[in-house]
């Protein structure tokens, strides 16, 4: 099963036996890298009990083989037996870069990798590239809270080894492609784990993660409560988006934790992200500056999330909200 | 039970700089503070002391200064601590860090238990404390916001993406922890006396027994090539009071743009 030289390895996530997207996103830069000078193969791993439907969404996406690793043990997340197997394969297949979520399986699994392997490994990356003379990867990420971002390089040790955010990189458009579908023998032992699974408990509903989502409503200590959330809940709804929130607004309680954006919170990156009567801690910008359209609502007219806003709403977002909100119901003919 | 607690003193500004010769963060003339999340992994451990007897120690990696952090370590309860420091332990990789303090929990250990703050404010990146995990060859969890104390180990839920995930994790083993874990206590007058009389023991290089090539930036297997300062400000569209309509007119545009109405 040894696999051309030259392999960038995706290192995939199937949750509930579905192939989450930032899988097709890594695939898709992975061909993108893979396709520059001598070229590279990109092979994925997938590792899960069961996986709903054929992995050809990959192909589709530039994966040139599927390491498809079905296993009962991995009914449940099992941070060493995906470190064992993701090893195990890198051992196998000797990739020249390894690409991985930067979720918290992916952040959980790919330092034992590393340490495994005995390589280096960058966190978080938000680009990549391919040094010219060198053929380096270039792994970007930001650092103290995105005020700097330092470029990264593995000189001497393989692989190189970064993981990536999801929805850093777009899901690339599918082609007409196919490729082979490999399922690789491994001993016995990558399976056996010193942790015991104990159950699951998926949260469902408004909990639903904030990171996922296109839109996303941020109130902060300008909400003036939990009453003033709902507003914002509502505008969510109508837009099919979530609701965040800043530090300030998750410390008073009038949202929970799992909303909170931020360096203490998540890290957002939505299509587009209202902030309303948030002021712009650095904290806070950390979390959510990379969103691809910034709102700022704010009566503040120095407040900070101005400065890295595209449109600014200076005013009382008590008044400017329901406006919003009505303005979408008339266009709707609601 | 003996338990290891791995401390990071951090700047407590966001004004810090990287030095972009060496592409390493400037410390000096920042203020510091121990790293929020191993404050939560500190008071685990303590609790953890109070249920079941045993020893928390501190270990930190960094710069004379970083004594500070192991003091306050000291003055919330800890019954020891050791300062790793050596000018060749400068600049380290997440790899190169986890070294040194897999070689110091090894020397003075062993411990059935390792806590950690999942990511540490500066670094961000979480890396270490897995990696410690892999070099002592112990089991690791990660995003840990709770624990209980069972027969032989401990069963930990891991907060996720999605929700929660539990485990139990058998003693030896190393724990990264999230801030809903507990609420951290303060110091108390009689903690920090005791801590003010105490001399934290420094270990070196040579006391750990580690080559040249294994810490620092000779023993990292990565590199910081550039370092640049985003500027983070966009091209804004103001819109005052009088003009909220206007500013709606846009932002109702964009709405259409991005396939969100």
């Amino acid at each position: 099963m040894r696999g051309p030289g030259n392999t960038i390895l995706i290192c995939g996530e199937v949750r509930q036996g579905k192939i989450h997207p930032v899988t097709q996103e890594l695939t898709g830069k992975g061909r993108e890298l893979g396709s520059r000078g001598e070229g590279f193969s990109v092979g994925v791993l997938l590792l899960t009990d069961f996986l709903e439907d054929p992995p050809e969404s990959l192909f589709r996406s530039g994966a040139d083989r599927v390491y498809l690793v079905e296993h009962p043990s991995c009914s449940q997340f099992n941070q060493e037996i995906a470190a064992k197997v993701t090893a195990a394969l890198i051992k196998e297949i000797r990739p020249e870069i390894v690409l991985a979520p930067a979720t918290t399986s992916g952040r959980t699994v790919l330092p034992a990798v590393a340490a495994l392997v005995g390589t280096g490994l960058t966190a978080d990356c938000t680009e990549l590239a391919l040094e010219e003379e060198t053929g380096l990867l270039l792994q970007t990420r930001p650092a103290i809270g995105g005020n700097v971002m330092a470029t990264i390089t593995t000189p001497n040790h393989r692989p190189q080894m970064a993981t990536v955010r999801p929805r850093t990189f777009p899901i690339p458009p599918e082609e007409e492609r196919s490729g082979e579908l490999i399922r690789p023998p491994l001993p016995r032992e990558c399976f056996e784990s010193r942790i015991i699974p104990e159950g699951v408990q998926i949260l469902e509903g408004e909990a639903g993660n904030i990171q996922d989502m296109d839109l996303l409503v941020a109130g902060g200590k300008g909400v003036r409560g939990s009453e003033g959330f709902e507003l914002l809940r509502e505008l969510a709804e109508l837009l099919g988006g979530g609701v965040g929130a800043s530090r300030q607004a998750v410390e008073a309680q009038w949202i929970g934790y799992p909303h909170q954006v931020g360096l203490s919170g998540k890290v957002v990156s939505p299509k587009l992200y209202l902030a309303a009567g948030i002021s712009g801690s650095v904290q806070h910008l950390a979390g959510m500056q990379t969103a691809g359209y910034i709102v700022g609502i704010n009566k503040d007219p120095e407040a900070p999330i101005f400065r890295v806003a595209d449109l600014a709403l200076c005013g009382d977002l008590h008044a400017i909200l329901p406006r919003l909100v009505e303005r979408i119901r008339k266009e709707r003919g609601q | 039970m003996h338990i290891a607690v791995l401390i990071k003193q951090v700047p407590d500004t966001e004004e810090v700089r990287m030095d972009p010769e060496r592409g390493t963060m400037i410390r000096q003339g920042v203020g510091t503070l121990m790293n929020p999340l191993d404050c939560n992994a500190l008071e685990g451990a303590l609790a953890l002391r109070r249920q079941g007897g045993g020893t928390v120690t501190a270990f930190s990696m960094g710069p004379h200064k970083a004594e500070e952090a192991l003091k306050e370590a000291l003055a919330l309860g800890a019954d020891g601590a050791y300062l790793l420091t050596d000018p060749a332990f400068a600049g380290g990789d997440t790899w190169a860090t986890a070294r040194v303090l897999a070689e110091a929990c090894r020397k003075y250990g062993p411990f059935d238990l390792i806590l950690a703050g999942e990511k540490a404010t500066d670094g961000e990146t979480g890396q270490v404390g897995p990696e410690v995990a892999v070099m002592l060859d112990i089991p690791c969890s990660t995003y840990v916001s709770a624990l209980e104390l069972r027969e032989g180990g401990l069963r930990v839920r891991r907060t996720v993406e999605e929700g929660s995930e539990y485990q139990f994790l058998p003693f030896p083993c190393l724990l990264t922890v999230l801030r809903d874990l507990n609420e951290p206590s303060l110091p108390t007058l009689a903690g920090k006396k005791r801590a003010r009389r105490s001399s934290i023991p420094q270990l070196s290089r040579k006391d750990l027994e580690l080559s040249e090539a294994e810490t620092g930036l000779a023993g990292s297997p990565t590199r910081v090539v550039q370092i640049h300062y985003p500027t983070l400000s966009r091209e804004t569209a103001f819109f005052g009071p009088q003009d909220t309509e206007k500013g709606l007119d846009l932002l109702m545009q964009k709405l259409r743009d991005l396939a969100l109405l």
